[in-house]
């Protein structure tokens, strides 16, 4: 099926013309859109492209990091400002997926894909939507709703950056190395004051239809020191409230079986 | 449908072509200009096997939007050879038996020259990273992992002419 491009050069234009058409999708990196064009997906026949340079910068803005939605995973790597990402963002793809996936398309990956996202949920990111709508919401919100976003154009996101790089914390599991998909990915946030946790977050991939938290992981660590019994207490709620999903890598009893060893490894520290 | 006018440079040389709307740069490559180098396997991004330069850099030409690289250099395969000279990495594959059925061999050989003319002298663990994206169902990687050592060491990120 033949499918029309449009290229804009301002984001508002590309916004406008997104929310104008049910059918439309836009166009990132490619890795998700190119890739549905080459398997005859239907329910799409147009491609909105965007040659807005700013969509591609990254800049502080306060506490905050600014990433333009069309800032690729390779770009992330090498930005001094987004060094607490790098390593989330070194470990999606191999190199020439790294130099396409752009942050504003992992936000719709589904499945075993949008491990940045992840890791953006449990750092309290906020997304920022471009046209006439324009409007900022907290990444839990946007996720909750993601299929109703996608006549609205990802602008870019706004990222906290931690005060203490030691107290964000990823993990990726899959069964192939160094490049694998991923069977489920854990991020945590984990702050503390006075030696005790404080707004901890939690955040997994791959264990539902879209990134989610572990609540009950959270409110497990709210106010403890993260010694072995609070990690254990933690660990054991793992999947507490959450259905993990069975596909081609893992059983959802897997999932659940090993959620809580990969979780206390990654909230002990251990290294992998 | 309308047609494209899209103008790059192809290992070096000029080229300016129509492309379809929503058409892929591996099938510009292989039926607009006809360089049949860049392999289709996956189409998916999966395999790594239509691996091009864009600008240098590792890009999936499946997964590309032919238009977007209007101005830009791309650099295959079909560029690596000068004339009868093997490329240092193309001569090592061949001494090292880095083929077998030979089809996950452009997109290696694109992922690996990348590599070189970044890193002349890379690790192990850096071929291995340079190549994950990139999946060989016949040789377990090693004689791949090892025709790249070797083609270091003959100076495999020299730039011909």
């Amino acid at each position: 099926m033949p499918v029309k491009v449009e290229t804009y050069d301002r984001v508002e234009e590309a916004a406008r013309a997104l929310s104008a058409s049910r059918s439309a999708r836009f166009l990132g990196g490619g890795t998700l859109v190119m890739r549905a064009v080459n398997a005859g997906d239907q329910s799409f026949d147009t491609i909105i492209r965007l040659r807005d340079p700013d969509f591609r910068t990254i800049r502080m803005q306060g506490d905050g990091l600014v990433i333009g939605a069309g800032v690729t995973m390779a770009a992330l790597v090498a930005n001094r400002d987004a060094v607490f990402l790098a390593p989330v963002a070194r470990v999606i793809g191999g190199p020439a997926i790294r130099n396409m996936a752009t942050v504003g398309g992992n936000l719709f990956a589904s499945g075993n894909y949008g491990d940045l996202a992840v890791a953006l949920l449990a750092l309290g990111a906020t997304v920022q939507l471009a046209g006439s709508g324009s409007r900022s919401m907290p990444i839990d919100e946007f996720l909750r709703d993601r299929d109703r976003h996608a006549t609205s154009l990802v602008q870019s996101v706004t990222v906290p950056r931690p005060r203490d790089p030691a107290t964000f914390r990823f993990t990726k599991v899959s069964r192939v190395k160094p490049k694998g998909v991923s069977l489920m990915s854990i991020a945590a946030l984990l702050p503390q004051s006075g030696g005790r946790v404080q707004g901890a977050r939690v955040a997994y991939g791959a264990m539902g239809p879209m990134p989610l938290r572990a609540i009950a992981v959270e409110r497990a660590l709210e106010g403890q020191a993260l010694d072995a019994a609070a990690i254990d207490r933690a660990a054991a709620l793992a999947v507490e409230g959450i259905a993990p999903p069975t596909d081609a890598l893992a059983s959802s009893w897997y999932r659940a079986e090993v959620a809580g060893v990969h979780l206390k490894r990654l909230l002990a520290g251990e290294r992998r | 449908m309308a047609k494209k006018p899209v103008q790059f440079r192809l290992n070096g040389s000029e080229k300016a072509v129509f492309v379809d709307e929503g058409q892929n740069l591996l099938d510009v490559l292989r039926r607009g200009v006809g360089d049949l180098t860049p392999k289709y396997g996956c189409g998916q991004g999966t395999c790594g096997t239509c691996t091009v330069l864009i600008d240098g850099e590792p890009h999936l030409s499946c997964l590309t939007l032919a238009e977007t690289i209007d101005g830009r250099q791309v650099s295959t395969t079909a560029g690596l050879a000068r004339g009868s000279e093997l490329h240092p990495l193309q001569a090592a594959f061949m001494d090292g038996f880095a083929a077998q059925c030979g089809y996950c061999t452009p997109g290696m050989l694109m992922a690996a020259s990348a590599l070189l003319e970044r890193n002349p002298d890379p690790s192990r663990e850096d071929i291995v990273e340079a190549i994950s994206g990139n999946i060989c169902r016949c040789t377990g990687y090693e004689p791949i992992i090892n025709a790249i050592l070797a083609a270091a060491k003959a100076g495999g990120a020299r730039r011909y002419g």
